[in-house]
């Protein structure tokens, strides 16, 4: 009768379980972040009507749940003959989802980056692309670093939603865990105790980084 | 879509809103509460918290959801689900209004404090005239902004059976088989809650600025 033994036993399961989550999340937080940058990139040509319609979609997004935005993708979709596998639904929501969130805080910061800069670069014959990769991208993003880092756990938590749509990550692990062996305490307590893990370990990271900016000398911007 | 539909979604948007508001609230003043035994500094209780809101932050709401709902009864504490989700909805605000009432505390300026001793004003008449409505007005764009954060995660209590604005969507396309347009019309009424609570914000925030240091 002993309940850690048996949560033991099932150990695979949950360890399948956190390499999903892990697998969903880096994915989507490494695309996401790449959709944010590039939507940054594309407002840096102020073409009108397509700052609007970033802006509309990104605020969208804001005022959503991101189950909302997965329950579309997995039920709603396949009405319109689009149908896909919950993993693939449940990855692209979070790609759409976090990739706004992304966006909207670099924008923040990129408002408030100091304009001298870009003219000195441009006085300096720097092109728009050279001026975006070598001098706004860095400063913003270590300036964004802190707004960032509580993002990554916002989608790292987000994650755990999917199991909603049955996705098995480790909720839907631990969750299985529990129905098979009746042990919902000794389960759920493993289940935290790995999120908690994995958001201590991406604090740590957000702030070597963010020394790593300080070295660099962008801590001013 | 009917008359029925819609009726469904208006009452799951009620049973997300009256759950929301009711953690919200308990939230808030739990929030204060413990920023306030924070501040005091009282050793093992001031790392019990912040191992508490450390947890609270990372744990997400679907886990805590299930894990109240289905590991308190072989505890010996029974729960409906509604109490359930409450609990947990209120579990995670509380941590991070914590985080936002304590940053309030320590921001706010000295001098204030030593007019008011040197006035002979109480600790409590200080805090409760003097401290606490400034620092209202400071924090009310955060933790209007914690708001609609827990609305957005609110539909994690449907994973319990809680009948909430994502769930009901399920309900009405049982029926219909028809689930875009619940599901759109589910999206539509968030964005009105979310959209007057960011209303909300920028208003607050507004206010916050005029208040003159």
């Amino acid at each position: 009768m002993n309940q850690w033994g048996i949560i033991w036993a099932a150990r695979e399961s949950f360890f399948n379980g956190l390499l999903a989550t892990l697998e969903l999340f880096i994915i989507a937080a490494v695309v996401g972040l790449a959709i944010g940058i590039f939507l940054c990139y594309v407002m840096e040509y102020q073409q009108r009507l397509v700052d609007r319609m970033i802006i509309g979609f990104v605020s969208l997004m804001r005022a959503v749940p991101f189950l909302i935005l997965a329950y579309l993708l997995y039920y709603g979709l396949p009405e319109v003959g689009i149908s896909m596998e919950a993993w693939t639904a449940g990855l692209l929501a979070l790609i759409i989802y976090h990739g706004a969130y992304f966006f909207e805080i670099l924008r923040s910061q990129r408002r408030l980056f100091s304009a001298g800069y870009i003219e000195a670069a441009v006085s300096q014959g720097f092109s728009r692309y050279k001026i975006f990769k070598r001098i706004v991208l860095p400063n913003i993003f270590s300036s964004a670093l802190p707004l960032l880092g509580n993002q990554l756990i916002i989608c790292l938590k987000d994650t755990a939603f999917l199991c909603i749509i049955t996705v098995q990550e480790i909720t839907a692990a631990a969750n299985g865990v529990q129905s098979t062996y009746f042990i919902p305490f000794n389960a759920f307590i493993v289940a935290i105790a790995l999120y908690w893990g994995i958001s201590i370990l991406l604090e740590l990271m957000i702030k070597r980084l963010s020394h790593y900016g300080a070295k660099r000398g962008m801590t001013h911007a | 879509m009917d008359a029925m539909a819609w009726q469904l979604l208006i009452e799951g948007a009620w049973t997300t809103l009256w759950i929301s508001g009711v953690a919200i609230a308990f939230g808030v003043v739990i929030g204060l509460v413990i920023a306030f035994i924070r501040m005091m500094k009282i050793p093992v209780v001031d790392q019990i918290l912040v191992v508490y809101i450390s947890l609270a932050r990372a744990t997400p709401l679907v886990t805590l959801v299930l894990f109240l709902f289905l590991s308190l009864p072989t505890l010996g504490i029974n729960m409906d689900k509604t109490l359930a989700a409450i609990v947990a909805l209120t579990l995670n605000t509380s941590a991070f209004n914590a985080e936002i009432w304590r940053n309030a505390f320590r921001n706010f300026p000295r001098e204030q404090r030593e007019a008011a001793e040197s006035v002979g004003m109480r600790r409590w008449t200080y805090f409760r005239c003097i401290m606490l409505p400034q620092m209202w007005i400071e924090s009310l764009p955060a933790l209007v902004n914690e708001m609609s954060f827990l609305i957005k995660g609110s539909p994690a209590i449907a994973v319990i059976g809680v009948v909430d604005l994502t769930r009901v969507t399920n309900r009405i396309s049982s029926d219909t088989y028809e689930p875009l347009s619940p599901i759109l019309a589910a999206g539509l009424l968030y964005v009105v809650i979310i959209g007057l609570l960011l209303k909300l914000q920028s208003m607050a925030e507004r206010k916050a600025k005029r208040l003159a240091r």
